[in-house]
């Protein structure tokens, strides 16, 4: 038994899995069924699903129904109500809000992000967003805030919530939207309860955290002073944990309006997020970009309000002396009532006149035309070799790809033992400089460039996947891997995933490594951490969608377009999460590293780096969840994995294609978790 | 230093009682309670539950503290001060045992009646200050009164000489992070008397603080008992300060009681090398007092006109008196003389107490070495 353990630790399973997957690729004509998974032998998911479900409808369809009649009641009067209230009522709320919290300076970005959308003349649609944000975001703290209670108090409750946050905050959103809109009815009924559903999570974990994480002296003392259990949690653990709690808020916030948005691809919603998708689709890029401007704003706006006011909270009321809440709200109140009084005299400030609306679509749009056409050559040339250099290859391989057309020669057989030769020499290289697994590496992607990711055979990608499992976290992960991988294979995704995996794998590997380069800058320079911030800062909490926007207006729609938008997104995590880890390296390390006469580079090289390496990691974790969140979204624009195939369910109205693939894409996002987490708590 | 003169632990009613406590953490430690017999040797018993994985960290400890007494827990770190002091309030559940406040059973009462007596019996001052974050000061003193439901006009009032006592009148509305280690204590020692309780726990209260910090609050705490005359049990791990506070010493190994006492008899009679190895590094001449060095017989034979000291100085304020004399000095306690110090007196006393401290030490050096051939 352990003779067979200290074998599969070892090496020698990586030679004879790699021999394995060499037989297998020689052999490919006579056994094509490990290349392609035949149809025939995948379990038919889809269509049990689609039953299943139509058995739920026609069962309990009504009180869904029903419920979501009721929600639409309580949806209208929100609406009525802020469409009500004239727009520069709501702009004054807004930026008293702001100061009142912060100070001047986010009043006046506030009023000016506000008035914006007043400016360009989207602000019904954009109320209407927030009327969404402003149902949602209230029930899922109140329902995040119970459930993370539960989970903090019952160990075993805890065991159920962890992981169905995990995998609702992981199933893509596409992926929800069908289901809902089946079960609860067209509307903006289903992006309040998408958003709801993506809510939540972030809620429950900051609250079971927060609670927790109480000093226990405090809690002691709350008790030696008398307190009752209830007394205990309301009185003294709750109101400690409010900064972790109110952080919960902040990202709930964040979560609800990035979904609101999302679920705007059903339509018939009438706000912002349906009005930006339309324009994309219509390729109106001044459109897009000025309606993109709105969410942007409207994301900022709501996340330096509830980030401040998370900030604010023990720091005491440093912010306004006189802003006792009473004062606050008085204020405010008198504030709306005599703006709206003032609209009855002066029309202008309850209807912005249409004459004095800005919206400079049409120039925007000759100008990015001017740019596109001015430097076509460059950027199609980008293009090209982006594609034909990297992204094919990875995909279909070399010997599909190196052409006369692509290449400017062919791959002949002479070429193809030159390239063998070089790989085993690279891997006979890294065996003496560095160890057996570098050796494997090279040979696993001397294989996986030239067949292609799609063209490795099955058998010996899940036999590699679930031995490198087994060697970093053990049984259970490996277990874990088997089972995953063989669901997408059953499940008939199997190529789907495969091209999900090589989009997020090349996107995160550009992340890792121009990331992880901008962290070590901005860890070095102070100069450029400052730098870096806003444009970290802007990129986190904007929406996905809007990220897409830019590429789309420069290089079209494709799949690298995909893979940038997807860069653009997961890049963050990389950059912080370095510069975090390489700043917290201790002083007292470095001063001795530099007393024992350490260049700067050395420095970094063998102290910093390997020091920050766990943190890094947790980034590079933080990247691949991120990438996996882009790729959905990055399915608009055209790619052919498995966040197309959820769009496509979305898209036909059907359940069981859209939920398999999204079910897929929660298990690679969960997998990588599981093994990176297991990479950075493996002791070396 | 307090008179130990008529020993208060001897006053008729204690104020607490502490009768067989075990506390044991691990998974089912009552089954290890049902053989009456295997309690009489704690000890071994204690061992086996080591074995078996369990953390006895509190283990048959025995002690009454009187009204109005200073007693102090020592030991090292993790000899289970902290988790004594606790079941004392129950803030930890005791295994075993029995504790009486006032002669009342403290582990029968119901939730319900022992948060009753925290509130009008028990305070507490803990290690690092345990304050509410987003109260301020004032708020945070008069948090177990609002608890009560007092209204917050009556309880400003209550709290107004406490806040004086501990010299925080001015900071009232600062919060916890704005204030100093020390303030933070004060507001933590303000609030566990807001309740105006009798019995008092500190558990290492000026630990977190920095040396001269550490002494001022020592001599506040001292003021402030001088006023209130509370019951108090002080933990701390710092030889000196017990010394300066203490009427009573208690001192733990590995959850057990290894001796209690006096300072001076911690110091000159250790009960074993675990406590003279505690007490090394105090110099006697600072412990002892002319009372401990008096000549043998006593006050008849006191000649007149000589120097008088009180019983209580310390043989440190003694030297300098004695030097270069060959006759005594005399000692009084109060209005009456008591006996006198001669040159002769004082070295063997020191030299007596030294050697039974170096007995102590050898003793258990011979022991370990007998263990380890
Ligand atoms: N909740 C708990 N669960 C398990 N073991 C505990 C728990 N609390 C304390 N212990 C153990 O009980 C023993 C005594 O701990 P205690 O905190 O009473 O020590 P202490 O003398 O106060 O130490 P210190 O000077 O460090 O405060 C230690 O071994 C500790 O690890
Ligand atoms: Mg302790």
């Amino acid at each position: 038994m352990t003779e067979i353990r200290r074998w599969v630790s070892g090496g020698s399973a990586w030679a004879v899995l790699i021999a394995l997957t060499l037989v297998l690729l020689l052999q490919r004509d006579a056994l094509p069924w490990a290349i392609r998974f035949p149809d025939g032998w995948a379990v038919p998911l889809t269509p049990w699903l689609n039953a299943g479900m139509n058995w739920v409808i026609d069962s309990f369809g009504i009180y869904f129904r029903a419920f979501s009649d009721q929600l639409s009641v309580l949806m209208r009067w929100i609406r009525d109500g802020i469409n009500s209230l004239p727009w520069a009522a709501i702009v004054a709320l807004v930026a008293f809000m702001a100061y009142a919290v912060s100070g001047w300076k986010l009043a006046v970005f506030s009023f000016a992000a506000m008035f914006y959308m007043v400016l360009i003349g989207f602000w019904t649609e954009a109320m209407n967003s927030l009327a969404l944000v402003a149902l949602s975001v209230p029930m899922a703290v109140i329902i995040g805030f119970f459930t993370g209670a539960l989970g903090f108090a019952s160990d075993r409750a805890d065991r159920i919530i962890r992981p169905t946050m995990d995998m609702m905050q992981t199933i893509p959103a596409f992926a929800y939207l069908l289901p809902i809109l089946l079960l609860f009815g067209f509307g903006p009924v289903v992006g309040l309860i998408a958003s709801l559903l993506y809510a939540v999570p972030p809620m429950v974990r900051n609250t079971t955290m927060g609670l927790g994480a109480v000093n226990s002296e405090v809690i002691e003392a709350g008790s030696m002073s008398g307190a009752t259990r209830r007394q205990l949690f309301w009185r003294v653990r709750v109101p400690s944990a409010m900064r972790q709690i109110l952080l919960g808020v902040n990202q709930t916030t964040m979560a609800a309006f990035s979904m609101v948005i999302i679920a705007s691809i059903i339509g018939g919603t009438a706000d912002i997020g349906w009005e930006v998708l339309k324009s994309i689709r219509r390729a109106e890029f001044g459109e897009s970009l000025l309606l993109g401007l709105v969410i942007a704003f409207m994301a900022m706006v709501m996340d330096r309000l509830t980030a401040q006011i998370a900030r604010r909270d023990t720091s005491g009321p440093e912010a306004l002396e006189w802003a006792r809440p009473r004062v606050l709200w008085l204020s405010a109140l008198v504030l709306a009532i005599a703006i709206t009084a003032l609209a009855q005299v002066l029309p202008f400030l309850k209807t912005y006149p249409a004459a004095w609306e800005f919206y400079p679509a049409g120039r925007l749009n000759s100008a990015v035309q001017y740019i596109v056409t001015e430097f076509t050559v460059t950027i199609n040339y980008i293009k090209q070799v982006a594609f034909f250099f990297v992204m094919l290859p990875v995909k279909m391989g070399l010997e599909k790809t190196i052409t006369p057309f692509s290449w400017g020669f062919a791959f002949t057989d002479t070429l193809k033992i030159g390239y063998a030769v070089a790989v085993l020499a690279l891997a006979a290289l890294s065996w003496q400089r560095r160890s057996w697994r570098a050796a494997a590496l090279v040979i696993f992607f001397g294989m996986l460039l030239f067949v292609g990711i799609t063209g490795m055979p099955w058998p010996a990608l899940i036999a590699m996947a679930t031995l490198l499992a087994y060697q970093t976290g053990g049984r259970r992960l490996a277990l874990g891997m088997l089972a995953g991988l063989g669901f997408l294979l059953l499940a008939g995704v199997w190529e789907e995933a495969m091209l999900s995996i090589y989009l997020c794998g090349l996107a995160v590997l550009f992340c890792f490594l121009i990331g992880g380069a901008l962290g070590v800058l901005a860890a070095e320079f102070d100069s450029v951490s400052a730098a870096l911030r806003p444009f970290n800062d802007t990129l986190q909490t904007m929406p996905l969608f809007v990220i897409l926007i830019p590429f789309v207006m420069i290089f079209k729609i494709g799949e690298f377009t995909a893979l940038l938008a997807i860069i653009a997104y997961a890049i963050v995590p990389s950059i912080r999460y370095t510069e975090h880890g390489i700043r917290s390296v201790s002083k007292e390390v470095i001063e001795a590293a530099t007393a024992s006469g350490c260049t700067p580079l050395q420095l970094l090289w063998r102290v910093k780096l390997p020091l920050a390496a766990p943190v890094i990691l947790l980034g590079l974790n933080q990247t691949i969840m991120y990438a996996i969140a882009m790729l959905v979204i990055a399915a608009l624009v055209g790619t052919s994995d498995l966040g197309q195939l959820v769009y496509i369910g979305l898209g036909d109205g059907d359940f069981g294609v859209g939920i398999v693939a999204g079910v897929g894409m929660a298990i690679i996002a969960m997998l990588a978790d599981r093994m990176t987490q297991a990479m950075g708590g493996r002791p070396k | 230093m307090p008179d130990d003169d008529t020993p208060r632990s001897n006053t008729p009613e204690p104020k607490l009682v502490c009768r067989n406590l075990w506390k044991v953490f691990g998974t089912k430690p009552e089954t290890w309670f049902k053989d009456q017999d295997a309690l009489r040797d704690p000890a071994s018993l204690a061992e086996r539950m080591r074995d078996d994985g369990l953390i006895p960290a509190a283990v048959d400890v025995n002690f009454e503290v009187a009204q109005g007494e200073i007693f102090v827990i020592m030991g090292l770190s993790g000899s289970g001060k902290s988790t004594v002091l606790r079941c004392l309030s129950r803030l930890v559940e005791p295994t075993y045992g029995e504790v009486l406040l006032d002669g009342e059973d403290l582990l029968r009462k119901s939730a319900r009646e022992l948060i009753e007596i925290r509130r009008h019996k028990m305070g507490m001052v803990f290690q690092n200050f345990g304050l509410m974050p987003h109260l301020n000061v004032i708020e945070n003193v008069t948090f177990p009164l609002a608890l009560q439901g007092m209204p917050e006009k009556e309880r400003r009032k209550r709290v107004e000489n406490v806040i004086s006592l501990v010299g925080l009148e001015g900071r009232e509305d600062s919060y916890p992070h704005q204030l100093s280690g020390g303030q933070q204590q004060r507001v933590g020692i303000a609030r566990s008397l807001a309740v105006e309780p009798d019995l008092w726990l500190l558990d290492e209260p000026f630990s977190a603080l920095d040396p001269m910090i550490r002494r001022q609050m020592q001599d506040e705490f001292l003021h402030i008992q001088s006023t209130l005359k509370k019951s108090i049990i002080f933990i701390t791990h710092d030889f000196l300060e017990a010394l300066r506070i203490a009427d009573r010493i208690m001192l733990m190994r590995d959850g057990m009681v290894v001796q209690i006492g006096s300072p001076v008899d911690l110091i000159t009679d250790p009960a074993d090398s675990y406590v003279a190895e505690f007490t090394r590094d105090v110099p006697l001449v600072r412990v002892m007092t002319a009372a401990d060095a008096l000549a043998p017989g006593g006050a008849q034979e006191t000649p007149e006109g000589l120097p008088e000291v009180d019983s209580t100085a310390t043989l440190e304020d003694l030297l300098p008196q004695m030097a270069g004399r060959h006759d005594s000095v005399i000692v009084r306690k109060g209005d009456r003389v008591i006996g006198q110090v001669t040159p002769e007196s004082l070295i063997d006393a020191l030299a007596k107490r030294t050697k039974a401290h170096d007995a102590a030490m050898d003793e258990d050096g011979s022991e370990i070495a007998k263990e380890t051939a």
